[in-house]
């Protein structure tokens, strides 16, 4: 069952080998019997997962499947679920239960999933390690010392375990791609605007989106299909026809230009890592694509631009959780201010809480022109570095993250250094552009991630060239040594 | 760049956290940390660069005036912390 | 010392759309509570904002009304503070590019001169829900039906130098989105909300005044009267050696006092940025066009056709321009009647003043304006004196009959013109005044005028009212051998 992908769960319940409420109840099995080695799951939704099951059965039986009919599949807890619990990681929505569905959550309903459960992340998303997270930290099926990376990293030790054959992620600065590396997987996150963040609890607006997480490219691109999307309740959902991704896989890639930028090969990178990036693109030769050497000259800049224009959208996205209308409320206000003040001290936990005082620094008067807008016009600068190169190359590839899977603890007194293992992903968030992270080798047994990046809306290369590079690898059919 | 306990007090203020003074000094480090990383780009000079808010540079789309919404008063205050006559009730509103 | 005051408005203008602005709950006024909170408007996680097209065709054609500026991109922000009626803990509102740049507004005082205010710009913005004070368990109740409701923020230059002048604003602007048709106005249902910001200077001196802000003010009478009482309580505060401190008031009309708002003590820093979720929003000048092209006659221009048209006084064209309502009650009582200036005495006079002391407004006024017009033709064509027509006047008011031609029948209030009758009248009338016919024979012509006026009222009463006043002179003149 490790092994499964949704491709094979397809093919089986079309053979009629098993059906979908009897996979859905292995999986289900896994989940009670392994996951408390790796806490990735927040809320299993045991029942309505059965139930969901066998309806997805007998839309089969009448011939009336969606595209993904009888799947199981998990949300990272950031997505609403009506009905279920939607903490977002956080003690101040330990006692949400939405009222509503995100857009993700409806669109892959309707193509016919069945939801397991609801995974751990980092606080509201804000982390790299899923450290943060209210519930605990999540552990690598990799090596169970390690994090399995975030924010998505429940989603992704979920997989990786094989307790889901896929999951729903958030990337907001390399959520779904940095642990998809660390765990061995293929994340993938879409041009923003391209899956609606309707009902994806916020982290930071102009970055964040939602995308899919699987061990395969053929995956991703199956629940992206039922993902992606215009949305008239989110205004900066775009409106732009979504190709068939499926039958875009086997797109001729020959001819392909990649170009592999230089300031992404400096200091900071794991020589094993720096080969085995090295070893693909020699695939992607062999496989008939050019590989050039370019420039994207405000890389170093990318961090300190994301944690001025992160956090300050944080920080105001994050005061609707006043304890007022919905979640955690602290005991016995004395006053309106107690009620806030408490409610929020209690609430957030301490990653967040330095967050939204980071955000609200660089937004307050006197020092908005020296970090918010001067960040703004970063944007613009690093968004030009990636226009400029998509002038002369197709894709860009490089290194997910430059080192794998790190040690639990290791980091959490030293966020700098943690921020900066995100170097190759935010600027991608900062673009808007889409990326996906593939399995590319091992170091010390861990997981290394290959990173393409595409143009804004060219998903379909992306996907493309990681599953051909798929057809000619094995690295994301390794399995964890801790899984199912 | 760093924040003394005055600042961190004024954030919280703003930001509505209780912040006590033993976690002041923590908080002003680690921010600081930050606040250092982030101070690379004070080096480039962005005086004629366009402050980008949004990714695609795309324009606001707009809905027609029509109701589209009902009353889920019941559904949406079942998860209120805590509501009397159909208000959610707050502790006394100063003015 | 002379003083000079200097006066600058904050009008906040709630659009009439069916719809919020950034969400689709219904906008209308009076439901129970939270019945019209989405979970958009509660702000519940991972909601998401859309903009209402109407609330932006509004705005746009305010800006249109009074000249001004159209922004082609403007852009929302964020304006962060926390407070119970504000579910997000930021209000979305414009701040560096509103939609309507500088425009410019004439108002007209009561002595017929006119001035120009400046309006500095107008912006889009959600409006805020209500915190209800009666004790819930000693707590306060929060009602978010209003939030999210469209507003316009218009906010003037401080160009208005007196109370007056600050009122003549505001009815400007009431009369302006009342006649485009964006609002309606109504301020007791806090449609249309006043802040004035307040300050004085010693006459000549050219830097202005710490200014007070008097908040929500909410009637015309209020503005004037927070805005006197504020003016005198800066006066006294500084010619005794105080200072004004720059704070935001509140009025409080029972007491006729304004004292300064506990929870705006604290110095804010709301930490404007533009508000990720919202894109800027565009106006094609295909838009401006259409908009123009369906603009309604505006209070200016109604003013103008009323003075060259109908031969009105400028002080009556503006007194019937001020609300739409008026006007095209007095339009259609001219046209009906066939005389605009007898029109607009009743509709200034008579019908106002009933109005005003039964508090209704000219849409719940008893009697129609094609009632009224009916009522004016009888009294051009003579069949009742001016007199009688308030009697007819009051009987339509009282809806005695439907129309002045039924009232005049069946109280047989007709006017009698009949010289043969009227007469008879002024014979009975002479004989039974011996002496006074006698005086009257001896003055001289002066005095005569005046004396005459003596048997024209004793021959009205005897009549009822109903005699022709300019027979009766005729007959009088012939028969005292004037």
């Amino acid at each position: 069952m490790p092994k499964h992908t949704i491709a094979d769960i397809l093919r089986g319940l079309e053979a009629k080998t098993f059906s979908s409420e009897e996979i859905t109840q292995q999986y289900l099995d896994a989940i009670a019997k392994h996951d408390s080695k790796f806490n990735s799951f927040i809320t299993v939704t045991g029942e309505q997962a059965l139930s969901q099951a066998r309806a997805a059965d007998t839309a089969r039986q009448k011939g009336a499947a969606g595209a993904l009919c009888g799947v199981p599949i998990a949300h990272k807890d950031i997505f609403c679920t009506e009905g279920v619990r939607t903490s977002c990681a956080s003690k101040m929505l330990d006692n949400f239960i939405a009222p509503y569905n995100a857009t993700v959550v409806d669109r892959l309903a309707s193509a016919g999933v069945v939801t397991l459960g609801k995974t751990n992340l980092d606080e509201f998303a804000m982390g790299s390690s899923n450290e943060t997270s209210f519930y605990g930290p999540v552990r690598n099926p990799w090596n169970t010392d390690c994090v399995p990376g975030g924010s998505s990293g429940g989603s992704a030790a979920a997989i990786a375990a094989g307790m889901a054959p896929a999951a729903t992620g958030t990337d907001t600065g390399g959520s779904i791609r940095q642990p998809a590396a660390l765990c061995g997987l293929t994340g993938l996150k879409p041009t923003y605007g391209r899956v609606s963040r309707y009902g994806m609890i916020a982290f930071a607006s102009s970055l964040d989106q939602g995308g899919p997480m699987a061990k395969t490219a053929e995956d991703n691109a199956l629940l992206l299909q039922a993902m992606a999307g215009f949305d008239h309740r989110d205004s900066t959902s775009m409106n732009v026809a979504v190709p068939d991704y499926v039958a875009g896989l086997s797109k001729d890639l020959s001819g392909l230009k990649i170009g592999v930028p230089k300031e992404y090969f400096s200091d900071g990178l794991a020589p094993d890592i720096a080969a085995a990036i090295e070893a693909s693109l020699d695939v992607y030769r062999k496989m008939g694509a050019e590989i050039k050497t370019i420039s994207l000259p405000h890389t170093h800049l990318a961090v300190p631009c994301y944690y001025i224009i992160a956090p300050a959208e944080a920080s105001t996205n994050l005061s609707r959780f006043d304890g007022v209308r919905y979640g955690y409320r602290c005991e016995n206000p004395k006053d309106l201010d107690d009620l806030y003040t408490r409610t929020r001290a209690e609430g957030f936990g301490a990653e967040v809480k330095r967050r939204i005082l980071i955000g609200t620094y660089a937004l307050s008067s006197g020092f908005y022109d020296a970090y918010y807008r001067k960040a703004q016009q970063i944007r613009r600068l690093i968004k030009q570095d990636f226009d400029e190169a998509f002038k002369s190359v197709d894709i860009i590839a490089g290194p997910t993250t430059p080192n794998p899977a790190f040690a639990l603890g290791e980091k959490v007194s030293d966020p700098v250094t943690m921020y900066l293992e995100d170097i190759y992903t935010i600027a991608v968030n900062l673009a808007g552009l889409p990326a996906i992270s593939l399995p590319a080798g091992f170091t010390q047994g861990k997981p290394i991630g290959l990173q393409l990046i595409g143009r804004d809306f060219d998903e379909t290369t992306l996907l493309a060239a990681a599953h051909q590079y798929q057809q000619r690898s094995d690295w994301h059919q390794q399995a964890a040594p801790g899984s199912v | 760049m760093s924040l003394d306990q005055n600042d961190i007090a004024k954030l919280a203020r703003l930001a509505r956290i209780n912040i006590a003074e033993t976690e002041t000094a923590e908080l002003s480090e680690r921010i600081g940390d930050i606040l250092n990383m982030v101070d690379a780009m004070q080096a480039v000079d962005t005086a004629n660069v366009v402050a980008m808010a949004n990714p695609h540079d795309a324009i606001q789309r707009l809905r027609a005036d029509e109701v589209t919404e009902s009353n889920h008063r019941e559904k949406f205050q079942q998860i209120a912390p805590q509501t009397a006559d159909g208000l959610y009730l707050v502790p006394q509103v100063i003015e | 010392m002379e003083w000079e005051v200097v006066i600058g408005l904050e009008i906040h203008v709630q659009l009439t759309t069916k719809s919020k602005i950034f969400s689709g709950s219904s906008t209308a006024f009076g439901a129970d509570a939270n019945t019209q909170a989405s979970a958009v408007d509660l702000a519940m996680p991972g909601t998401l904002p859309v903009l209402n097209e109407q609330a932006v065709k509004n705005a746009i054609l305010f800006g249109l009304a009074i000249n001004a500026d159209i922004c082609r991109d403007s852009v929302f922000d964020r304006k962060n503070y926390f407070y119970p009626d504000l579910p997000k803990g930021y209000q979305t509102t414009q701040m560096d590019f509103p939609i309507v740049g500088p425009g410019i507004v004439e108002i007209t005082l009561s002595d017929g001169s006119t001035r120009s205010v400046r309006v500095h710009h107008a912006h889009l913005e959600e409006d805020a829900g209500k915190s209800l004070h009666e004790d819930y368990q000693g707590m306060s109740g929060i009602d978010l039906n209003r939030a999210g409701t469209p507003l316009i923020e218009i906010v003037s230059e401080p160009d208005m130098r007196s109370a007056e002048e600050a009122v003549a604003y505001l009815r400007k602007i009431h009369s302006i989105v009342t006649y485009l048709g964006i609002s309606d106005g109504d301020m007791s249902q806090g449609s249309l909300r006043c802040d004035a910001n307040v300050s004085i200077r010693p006459k000549g001196q050219e830097e202005y005044g710490t200014r007070a802000e008097l908040k929500n003010i909410n009637s015309f009478r209020f503005v004037e009267r927070a805005i006197k009482t504020e003016v005198l309580r800066q006066i006294e505060l500084i010619e005794d050696g105080g200072k004004v401190k720059q704070e935001t008031r509140l009025y409080d009309s029972d007491k006729n006092e304004t004292r300064p708002m506990r929870s705006k003590e604290e110095a804010n820093d709301y930490r404007y940025f533009p508000c990720p979720d919202l894109l800027p929003v565009h106006v094609e000048q295909s838009l401006i066009d259409e908009l123009l092209a369906g603009m309604p006659e505006l209070p200016d221009a109604k003013r103008q056709r009323f003075e060259s048209d109908f031969g009105l006084s400028a002080y009556d064209a503006y007194l019937l321009t001020g609300e739409r309502a008026v006007a095209d009650y007095f339009e259609v009582a001219a046209n009906s009647a066939g005389d605009a200036k007898l029109a607009a005495n009743w509709v200034n006079g008579e019908l106002s003043a009933s109005l005003n002391r039964d508090n209704l407004s000219i849409n719940a006024s008893p009697v129609s304006a094609e009632q009224l017009g009916g009522l004016i033709q009888r009294i051009r064509d003579n069949s009742i004196s001016g007199k009688i027509a308030k009697q007819v006047f009051d009987a339509l008011w009282n809806k005695e009959g439907d129309s002045a031609d039924a009232i005049i029948d069946s109280k047989g209030l007709k006017q009698v013109s009949d010289s043969g009758a009227l007469g008879a009248m002024v014979d009975e009338v002479l004989a039974a005044n011996p002496e006074q016919v006698e005086q009257f024979r001896a003055a001289d012509e002066g005095k005569r005028k005046k004396m005459l006026g003596f048997f024209v009222g004793q021959i009205m009463k005897a009549s009822k009212g109903q005699a022709n006043p300019g027979v009766i002179n005729k007959l009088l003149n012939e028969k005292l051998g004037g």
